[in-house]
């Protein structure tokens, strides 16, 4: 099952959603970002998938937000099941929603740093050390 | 000299190892995978009951054992100091399958590297996840620990 | 208006307590700072944005409740009856629930960036442990996008082998639904049988995968090895048996009165909320609403088989609880076909590039060495696109969006796990409704916590 992909800017991505939700497109089903870091500017990609039940058709938005401020206008109060999808790429990516009801870290603690989900923040991968190893030099 | 039969000598020591190991009570810690596997341990077909094990509480007051099943967070690892902390003495920890003994796969930013840096471990039990079986072997050896080992802990 | 004038209230209330108290220092801030926070600065409005335009806020702070009756209670996230390391923050008055609030991270693995540094061949690996409950759906919808960005089609006995996996899978997914449900409410019984039938399942997958749960079974271009022999006989045996003990859960909990009003017009759904919150799978099914990717958008070849989608109405606990056993039957059903007209012919696609030879053509063949090699070390290089695969899971719908480079290794990897949609339904659910009734809410959604996490 393909879906019709729509691409947008930040400005005309709310009255689309808008348009979409009066097109029967009733769930917005995953709402997920790309961190193209040095390959492409600007540099976060939001791609959102809609589901239409009453026609079974699929369409992705996909909008890039600018670099400066990061921001993105919520879709929360049309779609309320945006809500945990907002706060997981605001957690993960920075991306800030405006006026998002609660725009809080979700997944990671409240006093993380940084978003570990961008390209640049490092996989935090320790190296493996076994336990009472002798030492190579 | 007349004894009745039903008397038995031991030491008190070996006594009190002895009734540690019987009816030891696990907190319910299951985190992921590994805690179906616990619960598939302490349901019908392997029957955890048989060593007095199967009341998982839900108070760290009462219990004399934390299985740690499944990988920790750094979210969850206050959590899980505190829960151990509650825990009446004398205590022991099993950390159940790789996740939680080493971290396993998940080399990243989000898992604590194996729960011994945050509380010490008694047992290891590998695999992913464990079956019951092998958590069962966990806990058997945890009982050859106990009375083997030291009665102050 | 009322709101702002109760907080000062507490505020006082806590301060008189504080500078009188003896101790001295009483700690009057929770210790969770922001989330307590979070709560606080919630107000009217804002809730409404939260519960949505199509749902009704039947929210309405009483004038006359006394402040005493007001509290907030914090639920897990160490909890037996929260499905995993879920946390509620619960705004009870008296003993009604006016306000919750799911906090989840608690499982938080960090899966998709280590699915950015694991090549194809291996990202099964990791998504099998994303929803422990149902892996080889994990591992079905990462394979179908793999495949989907190749440009490849698996042979039909790989399609029926993973439709066979992953029904089995299903029902035995919802058993330990059904069983941790069971027992949630008090219905111990239920939580030995479901565990019990459930081992029967799992002896067929360790004896199919080599493990119990987590197989990485499935992957990009076929399936990692062929059905055991003699597998027909097991399939038969849990054909047999399980419709039998269905029946036992239907003696003992159908007409119960006790289960009855225990779950009968408890925590209600209705289709549109189920709509605004993207509740998929069982949930929505039991809530009147007939949608099943499995019919709609089919996967895999499933669109050969006979199957009904049960609906319910009522769209409260009870259907949801039911319609997990009407599920089981129709899944047995796919089985029971899988099984008679399984195809003969190899399990994975023979392209060399994309799946690695059999073992004994490694001692064979210098050419198969090789291939094996650059499979194992580098893995297979997809093509640059992107692509977006949902199946039905037994939570809903599990959908797997990849983003290729056109290297070895995924730039971006994201899974739409079904249970963090479900979860954010809970408020909806929870909300004035009493405090006995949350742990019943919880257990219907069925939710997973490390597919909520991943």
């Amino acid at each position: 099952m393909s879906s019709e992909i729509i691409n947008t800017s930040v400005e005309e991505y709310k009255k689309l959603v808008e348009s979409l939700h009066s097109e029967n497109y009733e769930m917005m089903v995953d709402l997920t970002v790309v961190d193209w870091f040095r390959k492409k500017e600007p540099r976060f990609e939001v791609v959102v998938q809609f589901l239409s039940i009453s026609k079974n058709q699929r369409k992705t938005i996909k909008v890039f937000v600018d670099d400066e401020g990061l921001s993105i206008p919520s879709i929360t109060d049309i779609y309320p099941s945006a809500n945990f999808y907002e706060r997981e790429a605001f957690d993960m990516f920075g991306i800030n929603f405006l006026e998002h009801p609660d725009l809080t870290r979700i997944l990671m603690p409240d006093d993380w740093n940084g978003h570990p989900l961008r390209k640049n923040y490092g996989s935090g991968r320790i190296p493996v050390q076994f336990k009472n190893a002798p030492k190579v030099e | 000299m007349y004894t009745p039969d039903n008397i038995l000598t031991t030491t008190i020591d070996k006594a009190v190892r002895w009734s540690r190991t019987q009816s030891m009570w696990p907190v319910t810690f299951g985190l992921a995978c590994c805690a179906i596997e616990m619960m598939a341990a302490g349901s019908a077909k392997y029957d955890l009951a048989r060593y007095g094990m199967e009341v998982f509480r839900a108070s760290p007051r009462q219990a004399d054992l934390m299985i740690v099943a499944g990988r920790v967070s750094q979210k969850m690892a206050p959590v899980l100091r505190q829960v151990y902390d509650q825990m009446a003495d004398p205590k022991w920890v099993i950390a159940m399958g790789a996740c939680s003994s080493t971290g396993g796969m998940f080399n990243n930013y989000a898992l604590v590297q194996g729960v011994d840096h945050i509380v010490p471990v008694d047992i290891y039990v590998p695999g992913c996840p464990p079956g019951p079986q092998s958590l069962m072997h966990g806990i058997l050896t945890l009982h050859d620990k106990i009375m083997d080992g030291e009665i102050n802990r | 208006m009322k709101k702002d004038t109760r907080k000062n209230k507490f505020k006082d209330k806590f301060d008189f307590w504080a500078t009188n108290s003896e101790e001295g220092g009483w700690n009057i801030s929770s210790t969770d700072e922001g989330s307590q926070k979070m709560l606080e600065e919630e107000n009217a409005k804002q809730i409404k944005i939260q519960t949505g335009t199509d749902v009704i806020d039947d929210f309405v702070i009483d004038e006359d409740t006394s402040d005493d009756e007001r509290m907030i209670v914090n639920m897990g996230p160490q909890h037996p009856s929260t499905h995993g390391v879920l946390r509620l923050q619960a705004e009870l008055e008296g003993e009604v629930v006016r306000r919750v609030k799911p906090i989840i991270g608690y499982l938080h693995t960090g899966m998709e960036k280590t699915g950015e540094e694991l090549n194809y061949f291996q990202g099964p690996t990791n998504t099998t442990r994303m929803d422990y409950l149902s892996p080889l759906f994990n591992e079905l919808v990462f394979s179908l996008t793999t495949e989907k960005l190749i440009g490849i089609e698996v042979p039909d006995r790989a399609k029926n082998i993973r439709i066979l996996m992953t029904e089995l899978n299903r029902i035995s997914s919802h058993l330990v639904a059904l069983a941790t449900g069971g027992m949630d409410i008090g219905a111990l019984s239920m939580m030995i049988f479901g565990f019990r039938e459930r081992e029967l399942i799992l002896n067929f997958f360790e004896k199919t995968t080599g493990l119990r749960m987590n197989h990485n079974y499935i992957r990009p271009g076929g399936v990692a090895a062929d059905l055991p022999d003699g597998w027909q006989k097991d399939i038969e045996e849990i054909l047999k048996i399980i419709p039998e003990k269905l029946q036992d859960y239907d003696d003992m909990l159908l007409d119960n009165p006790i289960w009855k009003g225990r779950l009968q017009n408890v925590g209600i759904l209705t289709t549109k909320e189920c709509f605004a919150y993207g509740v998929t799978g069982p949930s929505l099914r039991a809530s009147g609403h007939s949608w099943d990717l499995r019919k709609a958008q089919p996967y895999s070849g499933i669109e050969n088989f006979e199957f009904e989608v049960p609906v319910l109405n009522e769209g409260d606990v009870f259907a949801r609880w039911r319609i997990k056993v009407l599920e089981i039957f129709e899944s047995l059903k796919i089985v029971e076909q899988a099984l008679n007209k399984m195809p003969k012919g190899p399990y994975k696609i023979q392209d060399k590039k994309i799946t690695p030879p059999p073992r004994k053509r490694l001692d064979e063949s210098m050419e198969a060495l090789i291939h094996h090699f650059k499979i194992y070390t580098e893995g297979f290089k997809v093509p640059e696109g992107d692509a977006y695969v949902a199946i039905e899971s037994p939570r809903g719908e599990l959908g797997c969006y990849i983003v290729s480079d056109g290297s070895s290794k995924p730039y971006r990897m994201h899974v739409r796990g079904p249970s963090f949609c479900n979860l954010q339904a809970l408020p909806v659910i929870m909300t004035d409704s009493p405090i006995a009734d949350a742990v019943a809410a919880i257990a219907s959604l069925d939710p997973v916590i490390g597919d909520v996490d991943r």
